[in-house]
């Protein structure tokens, strides 16, 4: 061999083990592999707690807070609960996405004996299913709990399954500094947004920051014009799957955000939600329809150069009063280890003493208990929180009002579809409707 | 003879009689020992119970479970049997699913007419013993030994549309990972980089064992560079083509991880693969559809298995 035999030998190492059973096997191994993903428990992290089922000191806590900043505050609410309780807490922390993935089998294997969730159809969905506990009597002891979130809490056969711990509006959010140079006023109806964005086109913003890479932030803005043209009852209605999506008034609904595309950031689909913001910070654009996690990617002396109000009126016998605000909480599995730990936890996380906990540590979300000492809220907050307090209803977000199958296989697609090409309402809306037949089945 | 067991360079050379249990008969399995006997039998039995348990059951078992509507959640006795409806649900009323099954086309396309060519001649170039060939090979092969998420997150930085180096270098505002026309192209642009480097290794192994008196006859008869590949050294390394072209084949109906860090497959990025994921992983939960979706995906593979498969039967068979 003229070729120095080393540098094969070399080659030949590098040549993967796999592809001499590559030819059938493998071909094989990687279509049956889609298959292969049923049925297994992807839930490693989150299912085992095995904190030892006799000793009546601990109570385990599944937490999807796995953003440093929430992690503490909860670290924090747990620690006073351990001084005035005595008992142990073991809190099992998953990440945010993984945990929402595999709640089905979570809840379905050996879920801890709380578990942190939020209120709409899904919390109702799982208090059907059986994967839920009964909460009614410790929502007999808290106090401090507006009526709405006990509406929130309760599911179809009228009893709570849900401890509501915080919430956060949607809003139209914006800089202060900006609208003050160059003389904006809030806008009160549809067509004084119109007007102002007009305005703005003119001074070189961008009058509304958009962005749907990851497909659920043009469902607020679905959301927000639905509750405007045709009110709440026909939103819990729409999303229940009791009414068509084939009807005027969801075609009227697509139709009046098709004239206010023009006036959208556009592009939006390549976009992440971090990026529209950041347009907002950087004055290159003059408003943003999020939520008040919006405020995380502004720095921390910009802060009270933010401001918001709620999407303006469109039709005056609906109002402007009824707007997203999505509910997080607590829930108790459906067989917990240490039953009265667990409602103890739940008492404590629906106090007034969590809440102040949670007011003092995180400036980035509103506590749902109205006893709460909320002095050291934030301007916003102040702001967000009066804002919630006058809405006459409170939706929950598309994704947590309806069939989380519904929301990210039928209504992503079907409003990235719209935002491509608004043009076609009737083909869009009869794709929706067909498919929704389809999964609302029972 | 090549000390590579994948390249049979010499077909002249007949390979080494696999020893298998049944090829010899009667007399020769009275040869071994009881232990040998035992030995083999645990190598036959534990890897086809591992396959039947791990590819089989589930495979079998996704199909059963596309003629339901199982949402995943109580016991197996609950599940409702609807026949065909996620068949016709899938092919009727689901809009992406057509764009998913051209995509997953344009993507074995793409692979098989730009990057596995590409890969093969660039193996080509590093067989030419250039200095720093080693460098080359290592560059190359990087994207392929990179993790899933560090390509997501270089791609990004590339690709983003606001802040990326891309637009930023051009000073052009394309919506790379946006724009439904664009970027299934921009994908495919980073699935290549990957394929190129695999390819390129695969091949590159494979000249490396063809033998040099081959080229030196062909040399010797006064064959040009061009025809000594094309009419020596490429039908000689037949075998590896084979495994090359089986690759292209395999990356294609499998492409997932890319589209599923960019946007989760969705607006002009549909595959089957990423289909079947969004339905029956996560939240939404719809194993009968999603099992439908993967049982569609298993035929469309089986359709390029049972041409493989006969190809080199007939191959064995001459």
């Amino acid at each position: 061999m003229s070729r120095p035999r080393s540098q094969a030998e070399y080659l030949a190492r590098l040549v993967p083990p796999s592809v001499a059973g590559l030819r059938r096997r493998s071909l094989l191994a990687g279509a049956a592999g889609s298959g292969a993903l049923l049925g297994t428990g992807l839930l490693a992290g989150c299912g085992g707690d095995d904190s030892g089922g006799s000793g009546s000191k601990t109570v385990s806590l599944g937490s999807n807070q796995s953003d440093p900043k929430p992690k503490e505050v909860i670290a924090k609410v747990v620690d006073g609960f351990q001084t005035s309780s005595g008992l142990q807490v073991s809190v099992n922390t998953v990440d945010h996405n993984t945990y929402q993935e595999n709640i089905n089998n979570y809840l379905q294997g050996k879920p801890d004996d709380v578990f942190m969730w939020f209120a709409g159809y899904r919390m109702r969905f799982f208090a059907g299913r059986g994967l839920a506990g009964d909460l009614s009597d410790v929502w007999g002891k808290l106090s401090g709990m507006s009526d709405a979130f006990k509406k929130a809490s309760t599911g179809d056969d009228g009893k709570q399954y849900l401890v509501p711990s915080s919430y956060y509006p949607w809003a139209l959010f914006y800089r202060k500094s900006v609208w003050q140079q160059n003389g904006y006023q809030v806008p009160k109806t549809l067509d004084e947004l119109t007007a102002l964005s007009a305005e703005m086109k003119k001074d070189g913003l961008v009058p509304i920051a958009f962005a749907d890479k990851d497909g659920w932030p043009a469902m607020g803005t679905f959301d927000i014009l639905n509750l405007r043209i045709n009110g709440y009852q026909f939103h819990v209605d729409l999303m229940a799957g009791k009414e068509a999506w084939t009807s005027d008034k969801v075609k009227k609904v697509f139709d009046t955000w098709r004239g206010l595309l023009p006036l959208h950031q556009p592009d939006s689909l390549g976009r992440t939600w971090q990026e529209a913001a950041q347009s907002l910070q950087q004055k290159k654009s003059g408003m943003y329809l999020l939520g008040l996690f919006v405020a995380q990617q502004f720095n921390n002396d910009e802060q009270d150069d933010l401001d918001f109000f709620t999407f303006p009126e469109i039709d005056p016998s609906i109002g402007a009063k009824a707007l997203d605000a999505p509910i997080d909480g607590y829930m108790m599995a459906r067989r917990p280890k240490e039953e009265a730990n667990a409602k103890k936890l739940l008492e404590y996380v629906g106090s007034k003493a969590a809440a102040d906990i949670t007011v003092k540590n995180d400036p980035s979300t509103l506590v749902a208990n109205g006893e709460a000492d909320t002095s050291g809220y934030t301007a916003l907050q102040k702001k967000a929180a009066e804002l919630v307090g006058s809405a006459t209803e409170i939706a929950q977000f598309l994704d947590r009002d309806t069939r989380p199958d519904f929301a990210s296989t039928v209504m992503i697609p079907a409003l990235q579809q719209f935002i491509k090409d608004p043009t076609d309402i009737d083909g869009l809306t009869n794709s929706i409707e067909n498919q929704k037949k389809s999964i609302f089945t029972d | 003879m090549s000390d590579l067991p994948l390249v049979q360079a010499d077909r002249a050379v007949p390979p080494p009689v696999a020893t298998t249990t049944t090829g010899g008969r009667g007399r020769r399995l009275r040869l071994l020992s009881r232990t040998d006997r035992v030995v083999i039998a645990l190598m036959v039995l534990v890897p086809l119970l591992l396959v039947v348990a791990l590819v089989w059951l589930p495979a079998l078992a996704t199909v059963a479970l596309s003629a339901t509507d199982w949402d995943g959640i109580g016991p197996v006795s609950e599940i409702e049997f609807v026949g065909g409806r996620n068949y016709s649900d899938v092919v009727n009323i689901y809009p992406p699913f057509v764009p998913a099954v051209q995509n997953n086309l344009l993507w074995l396309a793409a692979l098989f007419v730009v990057a596995t060519p590409f890969g093969m001649f660039l193996a080509v170039l590093l067989d030419k013993e250039l200095r720093g060939t080693r460098f080359y090979q290592t560059a190359l092969y990087l994207p392929v030994v990179l993790s899933l998420a560090l390509i997501g997150f270089v791609w990004q930085l590339i690709y983003s549309r606001d802040q990326g180096l891309l637009n930023g270098v051009f000073g052009s505002d394309v919506d790379w990972y946006g724009d439904p026309d664009v970027n299934i192209w921009a994908v495919l642009v980073a699935a290549g980089w990957r394929h190129v480097g695999y390819i390129m290794l695969l091949y590159l192994a494979g000249l490396k064992g063809v033998d040099p008196s081959l080229r030196e006859a062909a040399a010797v008869d006064g064959a040009s560079e061009t025809s000594t590949f094309f009419r020596v050294v490429f039908p000689v390394m037949r075998p590896i083509n084979i495994i090359v072209l089986v690759v292209t084949v395999i990356e294609s109906l499998r492409a997932f991880d890319l589209v599923w860090v960019i946007n989760k497959g969705r607006n002009g990025l549909e595959l089957i693969s990423a289909l079947v994921t969004a339905n029956v992983v996560g939240e939404a939960s719809r194993i009968g559809f999603g099992s439908a979706l993967a049982t569609i995906m298993l035929v469309v593979s089986l359709v390029f298995i049972t041409v493989y498969l006969a190809t080199v039967m007939r191959e064995d068979r001459r």
